[in-house]
């Protein structure tokens, strides 16, 4: 059952993928630890710090796809998900402090410890625990979407409307992260982490172990959105994102089933953000802001929305091309990015995928629906 | 008039002051003759002679600065300068030369003195022939509450005919009797006085008067505080609701523009935000203009950036519409991303010619200051954003309503190839509408930048709320922005008494996030199949 | 009669939007394997009616019952349309962006809950009735063609082989024909009629050598609201019908 749900899931292009992120798996370990420091080989710890955020924002942006791409959710918010599984891993690694804080307080963080605060809130008991964490990092963007997603597809609100009420929820998330009595650290957010899971979280190897693990969730959290969007739900979602009003007469809760690809992608989501925070170093509100959401709907777009391997590419490009920018013109990246959505809308509706398919001369191939270009309606 | 009058009478009063100087001049030099006794004797008698010419001195002795020169006995103002000390006359404020420190001998003070001191001043500022002058030193009154002050007011209320100085002596007169071990008669009528008086000065001395007086005044000045905390808290609601409108405005400035760009022609328009900011930005410039070339004239500089800011908002708008919004009707969601990379582009291209940093927009002088309404504070420049924002709604519903242009632009949207088969050339009339947003965006700039920071965010401040409002109020509906934008700017303002600015705000979204899934439509929404199609 | 026999009892139901009655106080019995070709002018509210049984309309007043006891108008269209009431819309819609076979399978008859549809592979007997459905709307050599490449009379096919694929009691047809040949407005005809007996069958339609085709009770809408009922001969007759409709 399970192999041949597997087997329905996995093309071409998801082989492909695989197989890149397995090298990388390889790869990337030899180069950080075997190779000595001045060979040409040598990865630095902050190179493959780089790369594992790359391969977070992929996982987000495999998530975002899952909504956009395959239902027509142009979600806003994405980063919210992202930023609440962020927090929630946060919350771990700063109970990891443990007394090591600068006001060496057993158990209260430092930023409480400054704020006066005489014990912990309710909210922040059981992050001691991983397994705590880790169901968190999964239920508290799950809940949110959960409980979101069934006031907003149950009253039909689409498009645009949608669009605008998910960001209006991010902004409102941010602002209450902002304030210093949520227990949150306000604006400075949580950060000068020591340890996770008991490893020293600045050493090399265990650098390299959370970029593995990064990679094994991008594994999955693909294969998890192919295997769904092969099935025959995948293809009620993509009648759904076409014409979804064809969609109920058929018969199908499209509420239903737009519940589940949403909730599925914030989970997606806030496992992503769990694996960014300790790669990064820190968590601040600032993750929740409208840009970060809008910013991940463009790599989407960039790689090409409907096509999972697309967002993935789309990215590592984008970022990779933001890490470029910001390094060596900072003036220029922010006009970059401003044209790079522009272009995108306008000359590259599928996407670089849609556009090497299309230079292929075999557009649409395998799984790849990409949405129509105009925003028709059914019926 | 009655103002130039006084003004008038205030020069007089200036110039004749060098004769009445030699009568004093005798009874200052007593001042530093001898005793504590000698000098409060002297002091009782400048005061008596009600010449207002003796205040600086009388303060000059309460401050401690009144000194005797050794050399001639004579009383001098004497302050600290370089390593000696700087002399002037105490009377004419003339300069009187420097003298080492040692030359002169400071006139000191006692603690009965002092209360003399106040009297007498009190006395004789309220004696002023300046109705300003004596308004102040009745509030001086009422707020020391000073026992010795009794005397001299009570002499000033009988000479007084100014109705407004008038009543401020009989509260600063009441503040005192109820200070004071008058009998319970005299209290209550205090009581009363300050009822009528009301604000929360007079709350806190009814509270002090509830809690020391006798039990009849004890009563009356309960009655007397619950009356008043009615009246304030009416006054609290009025503030309140002002505020709301004032917050309320400003948000509709900020979204109608995007009524009509998101409302009436359906493109969700992401760098609205930033037209809003390049209307700020052209103030900025004009300003600029004005103090350079005609400083003289900045009180004009507003409205000169008006139709500025409206036509650099509205070309960045029509230019933004023929290349790229043009090519993506009817792909709302494309039309998003785009115009969030505008967005970001431009507000980039304004950190980079401009700087990061907020510039300094000024205000008109007729746009400062505040003027008290009853319990209310308003102030100039919210009164005229209120005033401004309306009457941008107001022209906007009649070009809509009754020009050929909004005729053409009402038909476009409703039935863009019907329209274009009639003849109307559609293109033009899209790029024209969107520019006609953009520029009211502009509008709304001009009117920010005197209550925001001008830095190339200030446009991100404002989209999320500009889209509530009209997704609120329902899209295509230019009452229900109206509406929308009062009633979001009012519930704001009146949670945040309760829950702070930010939870406020934070409950607001929630509220709007719930509302529209309840009616996504807005709350006056449009009906039938067009609303499907 | 009693609504208890019936397969569709409409009573009383009227619609109106923004002031402007589309449905008033419509009544209609449709009886079980009873096929009914409703015709009328353009705007008698033709639509509007297959709209309000399928719950995309909420109809002002009236009473919608299917099988004698199940309340329309308190049920969602997907709830409907899983009590067996399948419909084929005026303009047809199918889903565009995938294949034929697709098409006909999302429509096949079987469990609709996202978990079910999440581990489902079709059957022999699913991929057998698909199979079938290509013949009879003489697809099958455009199976894995998307659907959005159809021509407009292919789609009109394919909606009515998705219709044929759902199973239903009761079919909702509106305007089948528009588009085709003659030669396949018989086809279809014959299609129509071969599914009448086992299933109800509404047909909307202005073609009136379609209708004469099927032989049926013919109930003609104006204005919202029944004018007149019978054999297509007997309304043709109707002066009233020649005055609104038919004449010229
Ligand atoms: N959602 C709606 N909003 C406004 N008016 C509507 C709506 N639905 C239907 N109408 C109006 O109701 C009337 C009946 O429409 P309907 O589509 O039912 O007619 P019809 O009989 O199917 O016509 P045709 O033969 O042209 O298909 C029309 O005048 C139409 O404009
Ligand atoms: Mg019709």
């Amino acid at each position: 059952m399970l192999t041949r749900f597997l087997l329905m899931g996995l093309d071409k292009k998801a082989g492909v993928l695989l197989a890149v992120l397995a090298v990388l798996a390889v790869a990337v370990p030899v180069m950080a630890l075997a190779a000595p420091p001045d060979s040409p080989w040598h990865l630095s710890t902050h190179t493959v710090a780089l790369l594992g955020k790359y391969l977070c924002f992929a996982l987000l942006a495999v998530a975002l796809d899952l909504v956009w791409g395959y239902v027509g959710i142009l979600s806003l918010g994405h980063a919210a998900f992202f930023a609440l599984g962020g927090y929630a891993m946060g919350m771990y690694l700063m109970r990891q402090i443990g007394p090591r804080g600068v006001y060496g307080h057993p158990v209260l963080p430092d930023f409480m410890v400054f704020l006066n605060w005489q014990e912990l809130p309710w909210y922040w008991h059981g992050f001691d625990q991983f397994w705590f964490a880790a169901l968190m990092v999964v239920a508290v963007p799950g809940v949110l979407a959960f409980a979101f997603g069934w006031f907003a597809f149950r009253s039909r609100v689409t498009g645009v409307y949608l669009s605008i009420i998910t960001q209006a929820l991010t902004f409102a998330l941010m602002l209450a992260f902002f304030r210093n009595d949520m227990g949150f650290g306000g604006n400075n957010g949580l950060t000068d982490f020591k340890t996770i899971l008991g490893f020293d979280i600045q050493a090399p190897e265990t650098r390299v172990g959370l970029f593995v693990a990064t990679v094994v969730a991008l594994a999955a959290g693909y294969t998890l959105a192919s295997c769904v969007v092969a099935s025959k739900l995948g293809k009620v979602l993509v009648a759904v994102r076409d014409a979804e009003s064809r969609v109920r007469f058929l018969g199908y809760e499209t509420e239903r089933y737009k519940l589940f690809a949403w909730t599925l992608s914030a989970c997606m989501a806030g496992v992503a953000g769990a694996l960014y925070v300790p790669q990064v170093g820190i968590i601040n509100p600032s993750e929740f802001s409208a840009a970060s959401s809008i910013e991940a709907v463009i790599w989407v777009a960039v790689g090409g929305r409907g096509t999972l391997a697309g967002a993935v590419l789309g990215a590592v490009l984008v970022n990779f091309g933001k890490s470029y920018f910001t390094a060596a013109l900072p003036e220029l990246w922010l006009f970059a990015l401003g044209g790079l959505f522009v272009l995108v809308t306008l000359f590259l509706p599928k996407g670089l995928l849609g556009l090497a398919a299309q230079v292929k001369g075999r557009w649409p191939s395998g799984r790849a629906m990409a949405a129509k270009p105009a925003g028709q309606k059914g019926i | 008039m009655h103002r130039v009058l006084s003004w008038l009478l205030a020069a007089l009063i200036a110039v004749a002051t060098p004769a009445f100087a030699a009568d004093l001049d005798p009874l200052v030099r007593a001042l530093g003759t001898g005793t504590y006794a000698d000098t409060e004797k002297a002091l009782a008698k400048l005061a008596e002679t009600g010449d207002t010419a003796a205040v600086p001195v009388i303060e000059a002795l309460q401050t401690g600065d009144l000194h005797v020169r050794k050399a001639d006995g004579a009383v001098v103002v004497a302050r600290k300068a370089g390593n000696g000390v700087a002399l002037t006359d105490p009377l004419t404020g003339a300069a009187l030369g420097e003298a080492d420190r040692s030359a002169v001998e400071k006139i000191k003070i006692n603690n009965s003195l002092r209360r003399s001191i106040s009297a007498a001043l009190g006395a004789l500022t309220l004696m002023s022939p300046n109705p300003q002058t004596r308004r102040q030193a009745a509030d001086a009154v009422f707020k020391s509450r000073d026992v010795n002050a009794l005397e001299a007011l009570d002499t000033a209320l009988a000479k007084e005919t100014d109705e407004g100085v008038r009543r401020a002596m009989f509260q600063a007169r009441a503040a005192v009797v109820l200070n004071s071990s008058a009998p319970d008669a005299d209290k209550i009528a205090a009581v009363e006085t300050l009822k009528a008086r009301g604000d929360r000065d007079a709350l806190a001395l009814l509270n002090a008067a509830a809690n020391s007086g006798g039990a009849e005044v004890k009563a009356v000045a309960e009655r007397a505080i619950a009356s008043v905390e009615q009246r304030l808290a009416l006054w609290g609601a009025a503030q309140n609701l002002w505020y709301g409108l004032s917050l309320g405005s400003v948000l509709l400035l900020a979204a109608i523009g995007l009524a009509v760009t998101f409302g009436v022609m359906g493109v969700i328009n992401m760098a609205h935000g930033e037209m809003v900011m390049i209307g700020a930005y052209a103030t900025f410039l004009v300003q600029e203009v004005f103090r350079t070339f005609a400083p003289g004239l900045f009180d004009l500089s507003i409205l000169v950036a008006l139709p500025v800011a409206f036509l650099a908002s509205g070309a960045v708008g029509v230019a933004i519409e023929r290349s790229v919004i043009r090519w993506l009707y009817g792909r709302p969601l494309e039309t998003l991303l785009a115009t969030w990379g505008l967005s970001l582009a431009l507000q980039q291209a304004v950190r980079s010619i401009f700087g990061p940093t907020n510039r300094e927009v000024g205000a008109p002088s007729w746009m400062s200051g505040a003027f008290e309404l009853g319990g209310l504070t308003i102030t100039y420049g919210r009164l005229w954003i209120v005033v401004f924002a309306f009457l941008v709604f107001a022209a906007l519903l009649v070009a809509l309503r009754k020009t050929a242009f909004g005729l053409n632009i009402r038909a476009v949207t409703q039935n863009r190839s019907m329209a274009s088969a009639m003849g109307i050339r559609t293109a033009r009339v899209d790029a024209l509408t969107f520019g006609l947003g953009s520029g009211i965006a502009g509008l709304a700039g001009v009117a920010l930048s005197q209550i925001d920071n001008v830095s190339p965010n200030l446009g991100q401040g404002y989209i999320i709320d500009s889209f509530m409002v009209v997704v609120f109020g329902g899209v295509g509906n230019l009452w229900g922005t109206l509406v929308g934008a009062l009633a979001l700017g009012s519930v704001n303002k009146f949670l945040e008494p309760y829950a702070g600015a930010v939870l406020g705000k934070i409950l607001v979204l929630i509220f709007i996030i719930l509302f529209i899934q309840r009616r996504p439509r807005g709350l006056f929404a449009l009906k039938g199949r067009a609303v499907e199609a | 009669m009693s609504a208890e026999d019936t397969l569709l009892y409409l009573d009383g139901v009227s619609v109106s939007f923004d002031g402007f009655r589309a449905l008033n106080s419509l009544s209609l019995i449709i009886e079980p394997g009873e096929m009914r070709a409703i015709i009328g002018p353009n705007g008698a509210g033709k639509t509007t009616m297959m709209d309000v049984i399928t719950g995309k309309t909420r109809p002002d007043t009236g009473t919608i019952l299917f099988e004698g006891g199940t309340d329309l108008t308190a049920l969602r269209e997907a709830g409907i349309a899983n009590l067996g009431i399948g419909r084929k819309f005026q303009r047809p819609t199918v889903f565009e962006m995938h294949t034929v076979w697709d098409n006909l399978e999302l429509a096949l008859k079987a469990p609709r809950r996202p978990l079910k549809t999440l581990t489902y592979s079709a059957t022999r007997d699913d991929r057998a009735r698909i199979e079938e459905i290509l013949d009879i709307t003489g697809l099958s050599p455009k199976r894995d063609r998307q659907a959005g490449s159809l021509s407009h009379g292919e789609k009109q096919w394919l909606e009515i082989g998705m219709l044929l694929a759902q199973d239903p009691k009761l079919l909702l047809v509106d305007e089948p024909v528009a588009g085709m040949t003659d030669a396949e407005t018989e086809q279809t005809a014959r299609l129509l009629k071969d599914i009448a007996g086992k299933h109800s069958v509404i047909v909307v339609e202005h073609d009136m050598a379609f209708v004469r085709e099927l032989g049926v009770k013919v109930t003609v809408l104006h204005e919202g609201s029944v004018l007149a009922e019978g054999s297509l001969d007997a309304v043709s007759a109707n002066q009233q019908v020649v005055d609104v409709y038919l004449g010229r």
